[in-house]
C-alpha cells in the first residue's frame, strides 16, 4: 500500500520524521479508519490527522489529549485489539506501534468520546475533592453493601478487561551477564561500547523500537560529528555484531531486586500485523548482572496551572519527537509555555518546519541568553515574566490566558496546541528499587542517587549529569573500557520549576492538574495537608496522587513540592515516596509465560496410569499426583462403583496402585539407631525380613506421619510415608540427622520414584500371586503378616511386603518402575479371571476406616498425639530418647479430657454423617455450644451395611456408648460414640 | 509358572517423546544403570577404584570413565551413572568400605538436550549460568528446571544431559520443547 502525504494525515511534514512514506498501516481508532506510516505509534498517527481527544480522565472524565512521547504517558491510555481474544486495555497510546489492521478505540467514555454522559461528574467535582471515599462511605455501614460499594466497583479501574482465553504465548529466559545496561541513550550506548571493548558481557535494554533516547527529538546535538540519532543506530549496529553483547529492543527493564538481579519484559509482536505463530508475544528476561549501569534519562515535567489538561496541550520535547522523529506537527499556531530553557528547542524546530508559534511564555524573567537571541533571530514573541493562567476550548485547547507575573491585564492568545515544559526529572526509578539512597540537589531542584546499595552506578540524565561531555566521560568510565567520542550540543539549558505556577497557588481554586490519570489537582495536595495529612506517604494515599499505571512518574515532584509548600518545610523533609517494581506494567502472561496449560504445574502419573485408565479410571488429584480414585463400570456412579469395590475386595480380592507412597531407603551402620530415634516406638528389636508400623511425632509430641518399614538387612530399611508426606517427611530426617545426629552412620535417599508398587489385597490376594513370585515361601507359616522378601515377581526383581491397609490378607508388590506396567497387566489378567477387581483411593478409604485405620492429615490435625489417635501402644515405653519425647510429657498432652478418635455410628444407620461436622452433648443448650469435637472420616461402608464415622472427640474413650449430636443446618443427627473398629473386629482376616 | 518373565518389559516413562527446533534436539535417552552414592571423605579411594572412576570432589564437577558417570551432588554425594553393561551396585558393594549405594535407576528418566541451542532452551526454566566459561563441558548440578528439579550435566560444548525423576519427566521435556522453540527465533 502506498500513501500520498494527505491520507497520511494533514499534520505530517513534508521531509521531517524518520519513516519511510511508502510504508503504510491502517487503523482504526474508534471505528473510524486512519493511515499511518510503519513507525508511527497511534499517538503520533493520531496526530498526524489532527485528532487530539483519545481520553477521558478517571474522576471527572475531562477530555483528555496525548501529553507525552514515551512510557511515562497518564493520559492517552486505548484498548488495542487485533480480535476479540487479543484485546489489551490501558495501553498506552504514546508507546504502542501501529500495525496494520488495529483496532483502537477509547475508554471510560459512554456512550462516546465527544459527547460523555461521566463528564458529569467534572460539575460536581466539588464533591469529589481528595480524601471524597474515606469521609463519605464511613456511614452508615448498612450502605456499604448496597450502595458505595456497586458505586466503587463501578468506578473503579480504567478500560476491560478481554474475558476469552489468551491465544497467545509467552517465554521466559534466565540470563547472565557482565554489565547490563538500561536505557540506549547517549549515556547508555556510550557506557555499552565502553564496557563492550572490555571484552565484558554486556546487556543493553531499550524500552523504544529503536535505541537512541533523547535523541529521538533532540535533533540539534552531534556526536562524532553525525547526526545523534543516526550515530545512536550506527553504534547499536555495531553492538550487535559483537558475540559478547546482546542488544533488546521494544524492552523494558521493569524490576531491580536483590544482588544484581533484574526483572525485563521484551514485546516481541505486539507492534507486528502478522506476527509469526512460533513468536511469543511477550518474553521475560531474568537477568543476573553482576554490574548494572543505569543510563535511564529524565523525564520532562508539564507546568502545573488551571485547566492544564485539555487536548492539545503537551509537553515540549513530545511535540520535538512527533515532529522529528515522526514528521507530525502538534498543531498549527502552537504556544509555549515554560521554566525550562529545553522548551524553546521545540519551539525552533517548529518554527523552521513552517508551524507559527504564538508566543513563547517563560515564567522566568531571565531564560538562557542563547535560547533567547536564537528566539528573537527566528522571529520569536517570547513573554519572560509572563504566565499561562487559563486555557479554553472544549474538546481541545483554543486560546490561552497570558498575564505579567504579579499583574492583572490578561490576554487570550489563540493556539490550536500548547506546549510546557517545567524542566526534568531524573529516571530514579530503578536505582530506587535497588535499595540505592536519594539525595535532594537543592540547586537543580532534583533527586539524585546518593548511597548505592548494590553494584551499581548511574550515568547521564538519571544520574543529573547534564553537559553532554561530562555525561559522555562519566559513560565511559561506567563501562570501563576507553572510547574515543565527542559530543556537541547547540544550547546549554537552563531553568526548571517544581510545584505550582503563577495562577494556582494556595490562594486559587482552580483545577490545576498535577496527577492527570487520577484526576489530583494542586488543591488536593493542599487540602490532604489540611487535613492533618503531613507525611508524603499519606498525602499520596488521601489524593492517590502517583497511584495510577503510571506511577506518577509526571506528578510525584509536583505533588512533593506543593506540600513542602503549605507545610512550610524543605522538600527533603517532606520525603519522596518509594518507587516500586514494575517501572511500567507488565502483562500477566509475561510473568506467568510457560506456566500454563500442562505447563501449569507438573501432573505426577504413576508408571500404571495409562493402564489404570484404559480400565476407565476417575483420578483424583493427591499433592501433585494422579491417583485413581475408582473404576466405574457402565451404568455405574461413584457410589455404585466404590460400593461393588469395597465388597469385591473383601469377598474376593482386589489390585490397587499404591505407588505413590512416599519410600525411604535408609542404609548405614547405625541405621537401626536413627530410626528408633526417629519414630516413637522401637526398631532395634526388628528383625531383618520384617516389618513394622510406624509413627512419628514432632518435638512438640503431635503426630508427623505414619508408615510401614521393612527391614531388609541389619543396615538397610525401606521405609514408607504417607503419598502427601514423602518430602517432608525426608526433609525432617535429614535435617534431624545433620543437626541432632551427625554422629550417626546413615544415610538417606528418596526411593519414591525407583518402585512401582501394586498391592493386591483380599481373601484370594495369596492365590492372584503365588505363580508369579519365586524366591521365597510366601505361605501364611513362613510368610506371615507384616513379612518382606527380596524375590522375582513375574521374573522381575521385586520387593514383596506382606502388608494390609485393608485389613485383608495382603501383598505389596515393589518392582523397578520401568516394569510396573508389566507386572501389573500379568496380576491383573489372573486376578480378573478370578473374580478380583481394581480399586481406587476411595474404596481404600472406606476399606482402611472399617478397620479404624487413620490417615494422618484427615483424622489427625497437628494437635493429636498417637494416644489421642488410640496408637499409645507404639509409643516406646523403654527408649530414653525419640524426637517428641519431651513434647509427650507436657501437663496438656496427658491431661484428662483431651481430644481422643472414636467411632461413631449414626443411631439411623443410613445417615452419612458430613467429615468437619460439629458434636455437642445437649443439642439443645443455647448457643454459642460446648463443642465436644468434630467427624473426621465419614462414609457409606457396604460390607457393614450401615454409615461409619471417626471423629475426635473431648474424653472420646470414656464416652464410649454415650449418645452424642452433630447438629446440621436443617436437622440434628443422633449417634452413639464406639471403638473404631467396623470390621473384622477380632482381626482374624488379615492372617488368612 | 507360565508366567514368568512376563513382567520383563520396561515401559520408559519418556517412551514416544520427541521434539526440539531447528536449534536444539531433544530426544529420551535410553535407560541406564543409575546408584546414588553416599560415602565419607575417607573411603573415596577405595570407592574409586571399585567403581573404576575417580570420584569428583569439587562442587559441579563430573568424572566420567568406560561408560560410567559420577557427578558430584554434595559434599558426600554422588549420582553414578552407567551407560554401559551395568553392575554399578555390585561394584560399590566390592569396595569393602562403608558407604550406602542405592539403586535408582528407574527413579530417573534422563532428557539430552544438544544443538546451538541447547543452553538457551534449558534457561527457559533453569536460572544457572551456562556459559562456558562457567558451566564448562563436564560441570553439572543438581538444580531448578522452572517447577522441578533435575540433575544437569554438561556432555558437550553443545550438549546437556537433563536427569529427573520419572514423574517429572513429561512436565521437564515439555518445558523444554518450549524452551527449545523460543531458542530457535
Amino acid at each position: 500500500m502506498s500513501g500520498s502525504s494527505n491520507n497520511l494525515g494533514a499534520f505530517r511534514i513534508k521531509g521531517a520524521g524518520r519513516h519511510t512514506p511508502a510504508r503504510t498501516a491502517r487503523f482504526t481508532f474508534d471505528g473510524k479508519t486512519y493511515t499511518a506510516m510503519e513507525g508511527d505509534t497511534v499517538a503520533s498517527a493520531l496526530l498526524a490527522h489532527g485528532v487530539h481527544l483519545v481520553g477521558r480522565s478517571f474522576k471527572y472524565h475531562r477530555p483528555r489529549g496525548i501529553l507525552s512521547a514515551g512510557a511515562e504517558e497518564p493520559n492517552a491510555l486505548i484498548d488495542v485489539s487485533r480480535d476479540a481474544a487479543r484485546r489489551q486495555p490501558n495501553v498506552r497510546a504514546t508507546v504502542q506501534e501501529v500495525f496494520d489492521g488495529a483496532k483502537i478505540s477509547s475508554q471510560n467514555r459512554w456512550p462516546s468520546l465527544k459527547f460523555d454522559v461521566g463528564a458529569f461528574n467534572d460539575l460536581l467535582s466539588p464533591f469529589f475533592a481528595a480524601g471524597f471515599y474515606y469521609k463519605t462511605f464511613m456511614w452508615p455501614k448498612e450502605a456499604w453493601t448496597r450502595v458505595y460499594e456497586p458505586f466503587i466497583r463501578r468506578a473503579a479501574g480504567l478500560g476491560v478487561a478481554p474475558k476469552e482465553e489468551d491465544p497467545d504465548h509467552y517465554a521466559n529466559r534466565y540470563a547472565h551477564c557482565d554489565v547490563l545496561i538500561a536505557g540506549a541513550g547517549v549515556a547508555g550506548l556510550t557506557a555499552a561500547l565502553s564496557a563492550a571493548a572490555t571484552g565484558a558481557s554486556v546487556i543493553l535494554v531499550d524500552e523504544q523500537a529503536e535505541v537512541g533516547g533523547a535523541l529521538h527529538f533532540d535533533a540539534s546535538t552531534k556526536i562524532d560529528g553525525r547526526n545523534g540519532y543516526d550515530w545512536a543506530q550506527a553504534a547499536a549496529a555495531k553492538l550487535k555484531a559483537m558475540p559478547n553483547v546482546t542488544v533488546l529492543t521494544r524492552t523494558t527493564v521493569f524490576g531491580y531486586y536483590n544482588h544484581g538481579f533484574l526483572g525485563l519484559a521484551e514485546r516481541v509482536t505486539d507492534h507486528l500485523a502478522r506476527p509469526g505463530k512460533s513468536l511469543p508475544r511477550e518474553r521475560l528476561w531474568q537477568v543476573r548482572a553482576k554490574r548494572v549501569v543505569l543510563a535511564t534519562g529524565s523525564i520532562e515535567r508539564h507546568m502545573v496551572f488551571s485547566n492544564n489538561d485539555r487536548p492539545g496541550i503537551m509537553l515540549a520535547s513530545a511535540a520535538r519527537t512527533f515532529l522529528n522523529h515522526h514528521g507530525v506537527a502538534v498543531g498549527r499556531n502552537v504556544g509555549v509555555y515554560t521554566a525550562h530553557d529545553s522548551a524553546y528547542e521545540a519551539a525552533f524546530d517548529l518554527k523552521r518546519a513552517g508551524v507559527s508559534i504564538a508566543a513563547i511564555v517563560d515564567c522566568r524573567a531571565e531564560p538562557g541568553e542563547a535560547v533567547l537571541a536564537e528566539a528573537r533571530s527566528l522571529g520569536i514573541d517570547v513573554l519572560t515574566g509572563h504566565s499561562v493562567t487559563d486555557t479554553f476550548g472544549r474538546l481541545r485547547i483554543s486560546s490561552m490566558t497570558v498575564v505579567r507575573n504579579g499583574g492583572s491585564n490578561a490576554r487570550k492568545i489563540k493556539v490550536d496546541a500548547l506546549i510546557v515544559s517545567a524542566g526534568w526529572t531524573p529516571s530514579v526509578h530503578l536505582f530506587s528499587q535497588s535499595r540505592g539512597k536519594l539525595r535532594f540537589d537543592e540547586k537543580g531542584q532534583r533527586f539524585l542517587p546518593d548511597i548505592y546499595a548494590q553494584d551499581c552506578v548511574s550515568v547521564g540524565g538519571c544520574n543529573g549529569t547534564d553537559d553532554l561531555a561530562e555525561l559522555i566521560d562519566e559513560a565511559i568510565a561506567a563501562g570501563g573500557g576507553s572510547v574515543a567520542l565527542a559530543g556537541e550540543n547547540r544550547f546549554d539549558w537552563t531553568g526548571g520549576m517544581i510545584g505550582a505556577a503563577e495562577g494556582a497557588g494556595p490562594d486559587t481554586v482552580v483545577k490545576a492538574f498535577i496527577d492527570f490519570q487520577h484526576d489530583v489537582t494542586a488543591k488536593d495536595i493542599r487540602l490532604a495537608v489540611r487535613e492533618g495529612m503531613h507525611s508524603i506517604e499519606h498525602i499520596k494515599r488521601f489524593t492517590t496522587n502517583g497511584m495510577a499505571s503510571d506511577q506518577g512518574k509526571l506528578s510525584n515532584m509536583h505533588g512533593l513540592a506543593i506540600a513542602a509548600e503549605v507545610l512550610d518545610r524543605p522538600i527533603p523533609q517532606v520525603g519522596l515516596t518509594t518507587f516500586r517494581a514494575p517501572y511500567t506494567p507488565v502483562t500477566y502472561g509475561t510473568l506467568i509465560n510457560h506456566s500454563r496449560g500442562d505447563l501449569f504445574d507438573p501432573a505426577r502419573k504413576t508408571p500404571m496410569h495409562a493402564l489404570e485408565a484404559a480400565e476407565g479410571a476417575e483420578f483424583e488429584d493427591v499433592g501433585n499426583w494422579k491417583r485413581a480414585w475408582y473404576f466405574p463400570r457402565r451404568g455405574e456412579d461413584m457410589h455404585a462403583a466404590v460400593n461393588r469395590e469395597c465388597r469385591t475386595v473383601r469377598e474376593v480380592a482386589g489390585v490397587f496402585d499404591a505407588s505413590t507412597l512416599g519410600k525411604i531407603e535408609v542404609v548405614g551402620p547405625d541405621a537401626a539407631q536413627f530410626l528408633n530415634l526417629i519414630y516413637t516406638n522401637a526398631w532395634d528389636t526388628l528383625k531383618p525380613g520384617k516389618c513394622r508400623y510406624g509413627i512419628m511425632t514432632r518435638e512438640d509430641g503431635f503426630i508427623y506421619d505414619d508408615g510401614v518399614v521393612g527391614r531388609l538387612a541389619e543396615d538397610r530399611f525401606h521405609v514408607t510415608t504417607t503419598t502427601g508426606g514423602a518430602p517432608r517427611v525426608l526433609h525432617h530426617m535429614e535435617d534431624y540427622l545433620q543437626t541432632e545426629f551427625p554422629h550417626l552412620k546413615v544415610w538417606l535417599t528418596s526411593t519414591t520414584e525407583q518402585w512401582a508398587v501394586i498391592a493386591v489385597q483380599g481373601p484370594k490376594a495369596r492365590e492372584i500371586v503365588q505363580p508369579f513370585v519365586e524366591g521365597v515361601d510366601i505361605s501364611n507359616e513362613a510368610f506371615p503378616h507384616m513379612s518382606v522378601a527380596e524375590c522375582t515377581v513375574t521374573g522381575v526383581p521385586a520387593r514383596l511386603f506382606r502388608v494390609s491397609f485393608t485389613g485383608e490378607l495382603g501383598f505389596e508388590i515393589n518392582v523397578p518402575a520401568d516394569y510396573g506396567p508389566a507386572v501389573w497387566k500379568a496380576i491383573w489378567e489372573r486376578a480378573e479371571a478370578m473374580g478380583a477387581c481394581l480399586y481406587g483411593t476411595e474404596t481404600m478409604h472406606v476399606l482402611r476406616a472399617e478397620k479404624g485405620y487413620i490417615i494422618v492429615g484427615q483424622d489427625t490435625d497437628g494437635t493429636v498425639t498417637p494416644d489421642d489417635a488410640g496408637l499409645g501402644w507404639a509409643v516406646s515405653k523403654k527408649k530414653t530418647d525419640f524426637v517428641g519425647i519431651r513434647g509427650l510429657k507436657r501437663p496438656d498432652l496427658v491431661r484428662d479430657g483431651r481430644k481422643q478418635l472414636v467411632g461413631l455410628l449414626t443411631n439411623k444407620p443410613s445417615d452419612v454423617l458430613e467429615e468437619g461436622a460439629q458434636i455437642v452433648a445437649d443439642p439443645n443448650q443455647p448457643k454459642p455450644m460446648t463443642m465436644l469435637g468434630h467427624v473426621t472420616s465419614a462414609y457409606w461402608s457396604e460390607n457393614c451395611g450401615r454409615s461409619i464415622a471417626i471423629a475426635l472427640v473431648a474424653g472420646g474413650r470414656a464416652r464410649i456408648g454415650q449418645t452424642l449430636y452433630v447438629p446440621m443446618k436443617d436437622r440434628t443427627i443422633a449417634v452413639e460414640v464406639t471403638d473404631m473398629v467396623f470390621f473384622d473386629k477380632e482381626g482374624g482376616r488379615i492372617n488368612g | 509358572m507360565a508366567k514368568l518373565g512376563a513382567g520383563s518389559i520396561r515401559t520408559l516413562p519418556l517412551a514416544g517423546f520427541h521434539g526440539g527446533s531447528s536449534a536444539v534436539r531433544l530426544e529420551a535417552a535410553p535407560p541406564a544403570e543409575r546408584i546414588s552414592l553416599r560415602a565419607g571423605a575417607e573411603d573415596m579411594a577405595a570407592l574409586s577404584q571399585a567403581l573404576g572412576l575417580d570420584l569428583p570432589v569439587k562442587p559441579k564437577t563430573s568424572a566420567a570413565a568406560k561408560g560410567r558417570t559420577a557427578l558430584w551432588l554434595g559434599p558426600d554425594e554422588w549420582l553414578v551413572i552407567d551407560e554401559g553393561k551395568g553392575g554399578l551396585m555390585q561394584a560399590a558393594a566390592s569396595s569393602g568400605v562403608l558407604h550406602s549405594a542405592v539403586d535408582v535407576s528407574h527413579r530417573n528418566a534422563a532428557i539430552l538436550v544438544s544443538g546451538p541451542g541447547a543452553s538457551r532452551a534449558i534457561n527457559a526454566g533453569c536460572s544457572q549460568d551456562l556459559s562456558l566459561k562457567v558451566f564448562p563441558v563436564g560441570a553439572c548440578s543438581r538444580t531448578v528446571l522452572a517447577k522441578v528439579e533435575i540433575v544437569l550435566l554438561r556432555t558437550a560444548e553443545d550438549a546437556f544431559r537433563v536427569e529427573v525423576w520419572r514423574s517429572f519427566s513429561d512436565y521437564a521435556f515439555g518445558l523444554l520443547a518450549e524452551g527449545a522453540q523460543d531458542a530457535a527465533l
